[in-house]
């Protein structure tokens, strides 16, 4: 059996989490922090990609990265570059649908943090790196990585602008998620369903890995209620 | 030590206009009012963390604001300890390395040793491993406070440093406070809105009523001779009426027409300008079931016993005036026992107890 699609999605995926983890952790904390309005509009901006569908989202990215499109051109003349119909154009996709989730729960992390602690650590002398660094990320981490993980489980399972982005070529621009669709085009139904099954078997052990860090908040929440007392 | 505090701040409709001074060394000053009254965004003006529209905080001679200098220090340059009500230990640190994130811009070593100095000092022997979650109320302030300590501040600010424990471990934590308060050499501030916990800890006061600070007073000069409405409230006055001048007595004293309670009261106690309230303190009223052996006394207030009500120490009895407003007297139990039953009671308040008061609504 080919194992390519898997390779090839896993890659797509893991390139394009690392990529949304910081993008996301940088705008959430710039947001959580902004004026009402503009935190308003921002947010709007920024989640609009969970709503969309993923065509829409193909779309906008064929009209911005097609070999004839601006910046489609660009990379072909400075970079001698395709956007398009090559594996990793499929990250500039994953990227864009997977981004509102790492966002959101990353937001949600940054709001719940207490300000006071920041406060504290100012007066003790320490700088905003420091607080960042040492203080607001460590008591948010749990919503971070639990960021992290859906945006890594979205962008495994991407299809609709990967497939609009990259089209199907075996062994090259392949994933997981268009291999099923084109084997069940094709007639070939338990090639399908071995795809099939491997995608359950992912995504088994993304839900399991959420579950475990979330018991594992719970656990320290209960910690600290029981310390309070 | 010197501190000296000038600033005023807008947010929404509410408008904060303090200023007051710390002298001497290891003085410890008391921000004392209600809820909302502002107490707290003084404290916060001070550290830093919230900037004044204008004004000036000096330390030691150190300008840390000065909107007029156009000088602005950042929090973490002005050297000044804050205690947070909910102490806001780092959740994600050990009790140490809490400690040691006090100890800011010193080598390791220094650090480690005043980590181990402030342990020994605040009793932390033996919990250094454990995370903020695991501790008490009573040792999450100890280690609040030893954080503090070991970053060598000039200043400490407290904010309302008890509201966040239980009622019987409280005494225990003020008594280690107050050593540790009197043994710190810079001076401290201290947030309250408890007339008792200010009396015990501190050695001056400043009102701050509606945002606005009054002049700062002794502690016993809060307790015995208020000058404004707002301390005597704050003080623990139960009882006060509308009054006005009514007649000079010299350079001492004065006679004040009490309105609400209807009668005309002699005052030995410094009578501020603009006296608006007069005040009565209900322990130290007396009274005669009798009215003939209240005869010759000076302020006499002939008063209908209106309800008695029974409390843990004491009893309360409110008393309808002549003006109609009640009056509440308050006296041990046993002192009750043989007035129990009467009607009418001839109260006595003598001239040393009458406080004329201004800064109210004007009667």
């Amino acid at each position: 059996m080919d194992w390519y699609p898997l390779i090839n999605s896993l890659r797509i995926a893991a390139i394009s989490t690392v990529v949304v983890f910081f993008a996301g952790i940088w705008l959430a904390n710039l947001v959580a922090r902004a004026p009402r309005l503009v935190k308003g509009a921002l947010d709007v901006v920024l989640t609009l990609p969970l709503v969309l569908p993923p065509t829409v989202v193909g779309y906008l990215l064929l009209v911005l990265l097609g070999p004839r499109r601006p910046l489609g051109a660009l990379a072909a003349q400075l970079l001698d570059l395709r956007l398009t119909m090559v594996w990793y154009a499929a990250v500039f996709a994953t990227v864009i649908v997977s981004f509102p989730l790492m966002y959101r729960t990353a937001r949600g992390a940054f709001e719940a943090f207490d300000p006071t602690l920041a406060d504290a650590a100012r007066t003790l002398g320490h700088s905003e790196r420091w607080i960042f660094w040492r203080v607001k990320m460590p008591c948010c981490l749990q919503g971070i990585v639990a960021g992290a993980v859906l945006a890594f489980a979205r962008a495994l399972g991407e299809y609709g602008a990967t497939s609009m982005l990259c089209g199907y070529t075996p062994g090259s621009t392949a994933t997981v998620a268009t291999t099923v669709y084109q084997l069940w085009r094709t007639g070939d139904d338990a090639g399908a369903l071995t795809w099939v099954l491997v995608n359950l078997a992912i995504s088994a052990v993304v839900l399991l890995a959420m579950n475990w860090f979330e018991a594992r908040g719970r656990a320290g929440a209960a910690a600290r209620r029981a310390g309070a007392r | 030590m010197s501190l000296v505090v000038d600033v005023r701040k807008r947010l929404g409709s509410f408008s904060l206009d303090v200023s007051f001074e710390v002298e001497s060394s290891s003085e410890i000053l008391a921000l004392l009012g209600p809820s909302g009254c502002g107490k707290s965004l003084t404290l916060k003006c001070i550290a830093g963390v919230l900037t004044p529209d204008e004004g000036r905080v000096m330390l030691n001679g150190r300008a840390l604001f000065d909107s007029s200098a156009r000088v602005n220090l950042p929090p973490r340059a002005r050297r000044v300890g804050y205690l947070f009500q909910q102490y806001a230990l780092f959740p994600n640190m050990t009790v140490e390395a809490n400690i040691g994130a006090g100890a800011v811009g010193v080598s390791r070593e220094e650090r480690a040793r005043r980590v181990a100095e402030q342990v020994r000092a605040f009793h932390l022997e033996g919990i250094e491993r454990l995370r903020p979650a695991q501790l008490s109320g009573g040792q999450q302030q100890r280690v609040a406070l030893a954080r503090i300590l070991a970053g060598d501040p000039e200043l400490i600010l407290l904010d309302e440093p008890f509201s966040a424990l239980d009622g019987h471990l409280r005494w225990e934590f003020e008594m280690m406070l107050s050593d540790t308060l009197r043994a710190f050499p810079g001076g401290s501030v201290y947030v309250s809105h408890n007339r008792d916990e200010v009396y015990r800890l501190c050695d001056t006061v400043c009102v701050v009523a509606d945002g606005r600070s009054e002049e700062k007073l002794t502690i016993p000069e809060l307790f015995s001779t208020p000058s404004t409405l707002a301390a005597a409230l704050i003080s623990g006055c139960k009882n006060v009426s509308r009054a006005r001048v009514a007649g000079e007595g010299g350079a001492r004293g004065a006679t004040l027409a009490c309105d609400d309670w209807g009668v005309e009261l002699r005052t030995t106690l410094p009578v501020p300008p603009g006296v608006t309230h007069a005040g009565l303190r209900a322990h130290y009223l007396r009274v005669h079931a009798d009215p003939a052996r209240a005869a010759g006394e000076p302020n006499v207030i002939p008063c209908a016993v209106d309800r008695v009500i029974d409390s843990t120490f004491s009893t309360i009895v409110m008393l309808r005036t002549p003006g109609g407003a009640l009056l509440r007297y308050e006296c041990e139990k046993d002192a009750w026992a043989p007035l129990a039953g009467a009607r009418e009671l001839a109260v006595v308040a003598d001239p040393s107890i009458v406080m004329p008061l201004s800064g109210g609504d004007a009667a």
